[in-house]
């Protein structure tokens, strides 16, 4: 029986963009500067899309809690290959302190609502790099979890699943359903083609709110300021490798 | 007057009952594969007194856990009230299945009101877990304890800090073992008590197959002191030699660390890759060789206390961090610097 798959997408600052903390400490800079897909969701996305063409997947849901421009996002998911997507509309303050344990709230009562088999999502997000929803969602449902994916083989119900850990590599097997978080070299994601994005356009996406969905997202943290780090004094240099070493010593560092 | 009496009692009696009352933070310590305690679950305890409260520590590990429970106890300065162990055949590679409930337990038995790890594969992958069935919102990689509600971490790649407060009753909380010192060991002796923990365990939905971990005399990357960092531009896995011989000149304090470029070519294994998703370093002396310098890569090491660049390339941005840059061939220059510190 083909599984059908929830894969979670994030739209992040983009990842080239030189992030600029607000003088007044109150956030970073979003305004006018370039959004994507985080890179992780993008992998995540792909693994989705590689199951459904081995014919081990039959359904793919997209799904992005934010704003209206997470519809961005999800026609993105959609014109790579999932086939439908659900935005669960947070906007304004509320989007601004929504937390990875709401967001894994929100998450896992859709899961259960389409009764899915596995939940795809990035390792982390590349703006709040917290590394958490995936474990918290897989909490949620009592479900096993394989997270810092760098393979997945789905067969009879079980994913066996090669992670990337803090020696070296680890395999585990979980049982149907779970979560995976996807790691780097889980795969090299493909980009969207022209065609593919037309026909985006027509796949249904269906919006709904944390009400909808019996969440309160009610933040726990609060965030009290932002601010720069200090700037690394670099730029020195050396002309050989005799004042390098030179240098060192002198430090005494070698 | 006998009143007065009767009430001193009854807030005697009180704070006796609060003076009992346990610790007040659990540390999740790590024991690494030959049994050793893990140098992060050091850095960790630093942080830990930095909350002021007793602490009690947790070691979970299918054999040799009292052996990383005696480690512990060199620390017996740090307020640690109690060491729980978990031996179970059940607990070997440490499945987040089967070790949560078993941390679940201990919290409801005890109460704490923080949980700190060390971050690591292992504790980001169980902490947020447990906090999810806490309904708690776990916070990760601290580099500040400001106070029991107050702390800072770093988001988007380390460009901005976050200063935040937690609403929680009970704080979860991975530690960013580059900002806090390593704890100092006890110079007296003293003996902090050692608690088997009851843990019997039931895990039918995940299972462990197998482990590809290198092997190696040389120190940890988060741990050693001097590091020397390949990107894509040594070519190919036979040419890493090269960071190895240098690093093997320093025998016990140097290691090899790698970009995420480098491990995609597949030139050396994943544990390598130092950065935003890989290992955050902060030795003494990081040199980064045909490294370019992507903000991703910058974020692990950026906290280095020298940083040496070695690039072809004289304009790229490593340079602009870099305290002594060198432009030039890595593969005329990486003999030569073998050569000469051979002869130091």
């Amino acid at each position: 029986m083909a599984i059908r798959i929830l894969v979670g997408v994030k739209r992040a600052i983009d990842y080239a963009v030189k992030i600029q903390v607000k003088t007044d400490k109150t956030g970073v800079v979003t305004d006018g500067v370039k959004h994507s897909m985080n890179p992780f969701d993008e992998i995540a996305v792909e693994e989705a899309i590689r199951l459904k063409e081995k014919k081990i997947a039959q359904e793919i849901i997209a799904v992005s809690c934010g704003p209206a421009q997470c519809q961005e996002t999800l026609r993105t998911a959609l014109a790579l290959g999932a086939d439908r997507a659900i935005h669960v509309e947070v906007s304004g303050k509320d989007y601004e302190m929504l937390q990875p344990l709401a967001v894994s709230k929100l998450i896992s009562a859709i899961a259960k609502k389409e009764n899915v088999d596995l939940i795809l999502l990035g390792k982390q997000a590349i703006d709040d790099d917290s590394n958490q929803t995936g474990q918290m969602v897989a909490g949620l449902l009592s479900w096993p979890q394989a997270v810092f994916a760098s393979k997945v083989d789905i067969k009879d119900k079980q994913a066996e699943v090669v992670r990337e850990i803090d020696g070296g590599l680890e395999t585990i097997r979980v049982k149907l359903p779970a979560v995976i978080t996807a790691d780097l070299r889980l795969n090299q994601p493909r980009f969207a083609n022209l065609p593919s994005i037309q026909k985006a356009k027509k796949k249904p996406m269906a919006k709904m709110s944390p009400k909808d969905l019996g969440v309160d997202i009610k933040p726990h943290l609060e965030y009290l300021s932002y601010e720069e780090p200090p700037k690394r004094q670099g730029g020195g240099r050396v002309s050989s490798v005799d004042e390098l070493i030179s240098k060192l010593k002198e430090k005494g560092l070698i | 007057m006998m009143l007065h009496s009767r009430h001193f009692l009854n807030r005697l009696a009180t704070s006796t009952i609060h003076s009992r009352c346990f610790a007040g933070t659990l540390v999740l310590a790590e024991q690494v594969d030959n049994g050793k305690l893990a140098p992060v679950t050091l850095n960790t305890l630093t942080a830990a007194s930095q909350l002021k409260q007793d602490v009690d520590c947790v070691i979970f590990g299918s054999e040799k856990t009292n052996e990383t429970a005696n480690e512990l106890q060199k620390f017996n300065n740090l307020n640690i009230k109690r060491i729980f162990v978990a031996e179970n055949a059940a607990f070997k590679n440490l499945l987040s299945e089967s070790v949560t409930p078993a941390l679940l337990d201990l919290q409801k038995k005890n109460n704490y009101t923080h949980i700190l790890g060390g971050s690591s594969t292992f504790t980001k992958s169980i902490l947020p877990r447990l906090a999810a069935l806490l309904d708690v919102q776990p916070i990760s990689d601290i580099t500040k304890v400001i106070d029991k509600d107050q702390f800072m971490r770093l988001i988007y790649a380390g460009n901005a800090i976050l200063k935040l407060k937690s609403n929680d009753p009970i704080k979860i909380l991975t530690v960013r073992g580059t900002a806090f010192e390593a704890a100092k060991p006890a110079t007296g002796s003293g003996e902090v008590k050692v608690e088997k923990l009851d843990s019997s365990v039931k895990n039918d939905l995940s299972e462990f197959v197998t482990r590809q971990v290198q092997q190696s005399e040389r120190p940890e990357l988060p741990s050693a002191r001097i590091i020397f960092s390949g990107g894509r531009a040594l070519k190919s896995k036979e040419n890493f030699k090269l960071l190895y011989d240098l690093a093997d000149l320093f025998p016990g304090q140097a290691t090899v660390g790698a970009s995420r470029a480098a491990v995609d070519a597949g030139y050396c294994p994943n544990d390598l890759q130092i950065g935003q998703t890989g290992k955050i370093v902060a030795p003494e002396l990081y040199i980064a060789i045909g490294i370019s310098g992507a903000i991703q890569h910058i974020a692990g090491m950026k906290d280095s206390k020298v940083i040496v660049a070695i690039n072809k390339d004289g304009d790229a941005p490593i340079f602009s961090i870099a305290d002594y840059g060198l432009t030039g061939d890595l593969f005329k220059i990486l003999p030569e610097l073998t050569e000469k510190l051979k002869k130091k």
